[in-house]
């Protein structure tokens, strides 16, 4: 039996990341896995709103956000999560070569924020000494907003692997589903993202 | 695949078989040797205790190898033994019993099943690397942050391994149930114990992440400096036991639950009756399941939460008394008026119904705010969690074996030796830990080393430490039927039983592809309805076709070994920074794997509607 699933346009169903049992069950698992990821981050946000005050004499972060810097990796996140819409929306419509464009570009903003990200907590640690070591709240900021970037990184390390596996052989039922679920594991770390600008961020500024 | 053909190949020949399979069915019986190993390990630690609380002032062990211990018992018996037995006991029948060829994930199922190994043998490794964790298994802060040595690393580390392959194996089987139910298997079809594998799987999935936080929390504190349990920086230890009770009270009922979905199957099997009550059952296990996640702060009354907390905590305790009282009810309700067969399977199944009433009913007791302030760290509460995971869980799993090791092995258990061992482990277990109670009662704190002369404690201990005893006499003798039955047993036909569930309409040991032709479900207790009709097997629902099978990898076993690499070093880089070489082999290991098993295609292979056709003359 041949395993030959390219898509052709006349013959490529409606939803190619559900047509096959190996696809739902990847599509099911995958939102169970987020369920358990949810679960994750709660712990760790309920650590951090805990310990947000323990700064034990060193800066607070009232002191050391600077909304501007958190405001634009904000928009670069966001707009991957748009731009990975659009690369999903390409392959419904079986236009490989555009879906990888988009898929491009989610990267590209994903590291982008990435970038920005290391950049803020360098600024942290070398102008200020706030580090992962010097206080509770200082630990507990690092591990929540460095978890979230750590999945970030593994996203942009998922992304590109399946890209450039995938770079020359086009669409197939065996691969779109795992085009699908990336798509949904980058608007979790996005909305997740959400979350932590609000209560890290803005919380921190102003609460 | 018979046993006999498995036997003509060569060691190397089965041993790599089973390091990269991916067919449920060897899964189970590796979780069941693992899990079994582990369990007999646990009962050593467990009777090495009561050795040393044999007598007043005892020297049997030193304070700290008692530490040590206990910890690891509590631990093991947890994470190594319970779990694995019951989640070889899923992988063994639930897909059985919904009519699929396998798991949604043949794959993560055996990733799931050597993380757990790897994650059990890297904890016990620290017996020989300088000693065992010693700041209980709930290891709570600043205890187990300011623990000296290596032991508390080898838990968090050990723990955290194996902690991902549970996680794994819950969404596993979550997707299973959801996706790969054969026609007309709809939700409230489903026998009890896959509806039970169901709920303790969204248990899983739902409580092990909390744990993952907690625990790395604790690893970032004791390896890399950070200030989350150190009260000089602003940390708060509290954290830690409120994040260990969101999973640790769950994983009560990750273990309870699957054993009551066997209970259910056994007393309806065994009394020729459909289960009474069938859907206040399911509906029963899903309150338990949802009321679990709102009591975790029952552990911690004594902490200081305040008295609106503790009522809160408290009587959301007391809630889950009244879902589990109409699952004790409906059990006496299926026995009644039924033709009931007693056999050792039935035998731990009847026993478990008093046992576990007098854990549920000292649980209500404790779960009172205001007298857990008496009991809270008293040999009271140990006898109470003893009663339940014992009268419970170890019960329900010996029961699940005797049910379904003919269809796991393809031979029946011993009767003689399978009545021997449940009363000489029944009368052992009451002898020790009932007196507990009234040793707890009395004062005796749990996790000391010794007991002093002339508090009237000396005649409770002896008689528990006899207990033990013939507690371990009971798991010997099951052992050896065991190995009799692996030698000598009766072969099983494919029902011996006289079953229901659809387990029981295929071969046993069933081949490697579970069913021939995916059976028609119509109705609860799919088997026996074939049966009123005159029928001895299930109608298909499909014509004779080729099957789709998963592929064998070694790959689940390469990445979870980079796991157990990168453990040693992120243990000793402390020490050394040297040690971050092995850190980062380990995780190269684990990490390439994955890029491995991401870009090579692995679309399995078909078993030819020929070589079925072969097969069946």
């Amino acid at each position: 039996m041949s395993h030959d699933h390219s898509l052709k346009p006349e013959t490529m169903p409606s939803e190619p990341e559900k047509a096959t049992l190996e696809g739902k069950n990847k599509f099911l698992g995958l939102w169970f896995f987020l369920g358990g990821e949810t679960v994750l981050f709660a712990s760790l946000f309920g650590t951090y709103l805990a310990l947000r005050n323990s700064t034990a004499g060193g800066p607070s972060g009232e002191e050391i956000f600077g909304l501007e810097l958190v405001f634009i990796m904000t928009m670069l996140l966001l707009t991957s999560s748009l731009t990975s819409v659009y690369a999903m929306y390409h392959m419904k419509n079986n236009n490989y070569k555009k879906m990888q464009l988009w898929l491009g570009i989610t990267g590209l903003l994903g590291l982008g924020f990435l970038s920005l990200e290391i950049y803020e907590f360098v600024h942290y640690i070398t102008d200020y000494e706030f580090t992962f070591r010097s206080s509770a709240f200082g630990s507990a900021f690092y591990t929540l907003v460095g978890f979230h970037g750590g999945h970030v990184l593994f996203g942009l390390c998922w992304l590109l692997t399946l890209m450039i596996r995938n770079a020359k052989r086009g669409l197939n039922l065996y691969n779109a589903p795992k085009f699908y679920v990336f798509s949904l594991y980058w608007h979790f770390i996005d909305v997740v993202w959400v979350f932590i600008f609000t209560v890290v961020y803005l919380m921190g500024k102003v609460g | 695949m018979s046993i006999a053909a498995t036997q003509k190949r060569g060691f190397g020949a089965v041993l790599w078989d089973y390091l990269t399979t991916v067919d449920h069915k060897k899964i189970a019986h590796m979780y069941l040797f693992s899990g079994g190993f582990f369990f007999l390990l646990g009962g050593l630690e467990a009777l090495i205790i009561r050795i040393q609380l044999i007598k007043p002032n005892n020297d049997f062990i030193s304070a700290g190898l008692y530490n040590e211990m206990f910890t690891m018992h509590g631990t093991t018996m947890i994470f190594l033994a319970a779990m694995p037995l019951l989640l070889g006991l899923m992988n063994a029948v639930m897909p059985l019993q919904i009519g699929a060829r396998d798991v949604a994930f043949p794959f993560l199922n055996s990733l799931g099943f050597w993380l757990f190994l790897f994650g059990g043998i890297l904890l016990n490794c620290s017996w020989f690397l300088g000693g065992a964790p010693d700041a209980g298994w709930t290891a709570y802060a600043p205890l187990s942050t300011t623990s000296p040595g290596h032991g508390v690393d080898f838990y968090v580390m050990g723990l955290q391994i194996s902690g991902a392959g549970t996680l794994i194996g819950g969404i596993n089987f979550l997707v299973t149930i959801v996706n790969m139910r054969a026609p007309g298997m709809t939700y409230m079809r489903m026998p009890l114990f896959t509806w039970t594998t169901f709920v303790a799987s969204t248990l899983i999935l739902f409580a092990f992440p909390a744990l993952t936080v907690g625990l790395f929390l604790l690893m970032f504190d004791r390896m890399f400096g950070s200030a989350f349990f150190d009260i000089a920086l602003g940390g708060n230890s509290i954290i830690w036991e409120h994040l260990f009770w969101i999973f640790g009270h769950p994983e009560v009922y990750i273990l309870i639950l699957p054993a009551f979905g066997m209970f259910s199957d056994i007393f309806s099997t065994f009394s020729r009756k459909r289960l009474f009550g069938y859907t206040a059952m399911v509906f029963a296990t899903l309150l338990i399941a949802f009321l679990g996640f709102m009591v975790w702060a029952h552990h911690m009354f004594t902490v200081g939460m305040g008295p609106v907390a503790n009522s809160i905590f408290a009587i959301a305790t007391m809630a889950i008394a009244v879902p589990t009282g109409i699952k004790i009810f409906n059990w006496l309700a299926t026995m009644w008026g039924g033709s009931i067969t007693i056999n050792s399977a039935m035998l731990w199944s009847l026993a478990f119904i008093p046992s576990f009433t007098i854990g549920g009913m000292t649980g209500v007791m404790v779960a009172s705010a205001v007298a857990d302030y008496q009991y809270h760290d008293t040999y009271f509460v140990v006898a109470h969690f003893h009663y339940v995971i014992v009268g419970g869980v170890v019960f329900g799993i010996l029961a699940g074996l005797h049910y379904w090791w003919p269809k796991m092995f393809g031979r029946i258990l011993h009767e003689g030796m399978g009545k021997l061992a449940f009363w000489t482990f029944f009368i052992g277990f009451h002898l020790t830990f009932f007196i507990q109670h009234f040793l707890g009662l009395m004062g005796m704190p749990r996790r000391y080393w010794v007991f002093l002369e002339g508090q009237e404690l000396d005649l409770g201990n002896l008689i528990s430490t006899i207990g033990a005893f013939f507690m371990t006499f009971g798991v010997i003798v099951f052992l050896i039927n065991a190995i009799y039955s692996w030698k000598k047993g009766e072969k099983a036909p494919a029902d011996p039983w006289d079953g229901r569930t659809l387990e029981w309409a295929t071969a046993s040991p069933p081949a490697h592809y579970n069913f021939k032709q995916t059976p028609l479900v119509r109705g609860l207790d799919p088997l026996w309805i074939e049966k009123t009709e005159g029928k001895d097997e299930m109608t298909p629902a499909e014509p004779l076709g080729d099957i789709h099978m998963p592929n064998s990898s070694i790959l689940p076993f390469i990445m979870s070994l980079g796991l157990f690499i990168a453990g040693f070093g992120f243990i000793y880089q402390t020490d050394n920074s040297a040690w971050l070489i092995v850190l980062f082999a380990g995780m190269a290991i684990l990490f390439g794997s994955m890029i491995v098993r991401s870009v090579k295609d692995d679309h399995g292979y078909h078993i030819t509607k020929e070589e079925l056709e072969r097969e069946a003359d």
